[in-house]
């Protein structure tokens, strides 16, 4: 599976990941180069194989009681905000 | 007084002998006079030190028998944590510009335990790299040859101590970010159990590898530490209600009867001949405190590589999707719109390897690549997480090299990044298995330091620091400081 510039722009797109024309080649060369030593992988049967993604057996998301523990910190939060307005972060117009 | 031992630095505490004030104001001159060289710290805080230091005064000339060992201990945080008031960057761009509103629990821990905070530590960007030469903030150099890169990430840390700038620091370990930096800068560093350490307040690069560590000389500097940070936290959904021993209780437990496992995947022809010959001669020492040696098999070894660079990278698209310049942290100027607003501030904000990996963990997330990719990285796993158990039934620890090579030249892999990769060809199969790994100086090759990595069943740090520390009392290699330091 070789990756394209295409691929990349389209990747970017996913990312919301702003890549200069100029990078594009590079970026394509680095994912193949990685993809090549990724492909080892499919040389494995997995077949009945589980997935993991909690290193440990049995392990699940903890829950708890649905209580209200937080307090509202929004003005400690928002000192470090790039912009924000009675208490709202400020975007550029979304709505058409 | 750098150059003393921690457990001395304690006792000139008690006895009075010097001050956490003069001790905290010894550090702060010489990272003044001498990181320039090495460019482990990002930020010093000068105050809030001295802050520290002159309550832990307070608190140790109560003579209370109560007040931890480490009270008044200077100390460094890598800059992945929080610090409330204090800049975290990450190594970042992104983050320049960010004060934390609050601190990890790891740095609370540290400072309730009377521990004084020098600064920040340098680290590559994000946590994503094994050079320390990705940080926003320059390159880190390797107090043992400053054309040489101390590893990474936490090479800002490791470089900090290893110049004796502070005698103890956190690190983190993502595929080998504590282990490898200590291997290359002839430190003790640990990566414990997965959950072992609250990762609240912990900026997340991989979340289900991403582990706190200490790192410091010696095993016993490290279980003194350990006891500070480890620990249960109801803040990290991933923190593990195990109870914490004291580390320092089995240190000097006697090696009789330990079996300890050689992989003999890690011990193939390709194992550099110096590094082997070490490895032997730190079995040789363990043979004669009793341990016994045993032939084992990793099989699924040669995969680790290929399954981290797919799970990482996926779960670090996913933790970094966060930076949007909405709330915090780089925002572009002058944005056409709130996609121009996204895509300008992620790719302004981001480095190279950042964006890299990210693009990377986008495409093995997406429709059609997904199942071939990162699901089929997550079956791998389960066999790799298996080897382990298979090879703990026959042995209590497993012995390895931390690194395939020592530190290299500042630049050498820089036409490549996927040589970069190779440098986590030994540690990153314990951060998918979630096991604890310590990485021990066993030699030295020309000047450049040697690690060796000791694994462990989970949760058995005590035994890990207790088998290094027992190598630590027949050996001085952790002892070694860089010339001119």
């Amino acid at each position: 599976m070789s990756v394209t510039a295409q691929d990349i722009d389209r990747t970017a797109r996913l990312a919301k990941l702003r890549i200069d024309e100029g990078e594009i080649p590079a970026y394509v060369r680095n994912l193949n180069n990685l993809l090549k030593l990724v492909d080892d992988m499919s040389r494995v049967n997995t077949d009945n194989i589980d997935p993991m993604s909690h290193p440990m057996e049995g392990q699940t998301q903890r829950f708890r009681q649905d209580k209200i523990t937080e307090e509202n910190q929004r003005e400690i939060f928002q000192i470090i905000a790039p912009q924000v307005t009675e208490g709202l972060y400020i975007v550029p117009k979304v709505i058409e | 007084m750098h150059t003393k031992k921690l457990s001395e630095m304690i006792a000139d505490l008690r006895t009075k002998k010097i001050s956490s004030v003069e001790l905290t104001i010894h550090y702060l001159n010489r990272i003044e006079k001498c990181d320039k060289k090495y460019n482990s710290f990002i930020t010093v805080s000068h105050q809030e030190a001295l802050e520290s230091a002159q309550k832990a005064d307070k608190l140790l000339s109560q003579n209370n028998a109560d007040i931890h060992l480490l009270t008044g201990i200077p100390m460094a945080q890598k800059d992945i944590f929080c610090t409330m008031g204090i800049k975290t960057t990450c190594g970042s761009k992104m983050l320049d510009n960010f004060i934390s509103p609050y601190d990890a629990t790891v740095v609370e821990k540290c400072n309730q335990a009377g521990m004084v905070m020098l600064g920040k530590t340098n680290m590559d960007e994000f946590a994503m790299g094994a050079s320390n030469e990705t940080s926003f903030y320059g390159p880190v150099k390797n107090p043992w040859d400053i054309t040489c890169v101390p590893g990474g990430s936490s090479g800002g840390s490791a470089a900090a101590l290893a110049a004796r700038l502070c005698p103890l620091a956190t690190g983190t370990d993502t595929g080998g970010s504590i282990r490898q930096p200590a291997a290359m800068c002839g430190l003790t560093g640990l990566k414990p159990t997965y959950g072992r350490i609250s990762r609240y307040g912990m900026i997340a690069f991989a979340s289900s590898l991403d582990q706190a560590g200490p790192m410091g000389y010696s095993a016993e500097d490290l279980a003194l530490f350990l006891n500070v940070i480890a620990g249960f936290d109801e803040k990290d959904s991933t923190s593990i209600d195990t109870p914490v021993p004291d580390y320092t209780q089995d240190l000097n437990n006697n090696l009789e009867g330990l079996k300890i496992g050689l992989p003999k995947e890690y011990f193939a022809e390709s194992l550099d001949t110096e590094i082997g010959k070490l490895l032997q001669d730190a079995i040789k020492i363990y043979e004669k405190l009793g341990a016994t040696v045993h032939e084992i098999s990793l099989p699924n070894s040669g995969l680790a590589i290929p399954v981290y660079y797919t799970v990482a990278p996926a779960e670090c698209s996913s933790n970094l999707s966060r930076y949007d310049g909405i709330r915090f942290g780089h925002r572009a100027e002058n944005p056409r719109n709130l996609l121009d607003l996204y895509e300008r501030s992620r790719g302004e904000g981001f480095g190279a390897e950042v964006k890299r990996r990210i693009l990377t963990g986008t495409y093995v997330l997406s429709a059609g690549y997904y199942d071939a990719y990162y699901l089929k990285a997550q079956r791998i796993r389960h066999l790799i997480r298996d080897d382990f158990m298979k090879a703990f039934e026959k042995v209590d620890v497993i012995l390895g090299p931390t690194a395939p090579g020592t530190a290299f030249p500042l630049g050498a892999k820089a036409a490549d990044p996927v040589s970069m990769y190779l440098a986590d060809i030994y540690t990153c199969a314990i951060n998918l298995a979630g096991l604890p790994g310590i990485s021990v100086p066993v030699g030295l090759k020309q000047h450049l330091p040697i690690g060796m990595q000791l694994i462990g069943n989970y949760f058995r740090e005590a035994q890990l620091l207790n088998i290094a520390h027992r190598y630590q009392q027949q050996t001085d290699w952790h002892l070694r400081i860089p010339e001119g330091i």
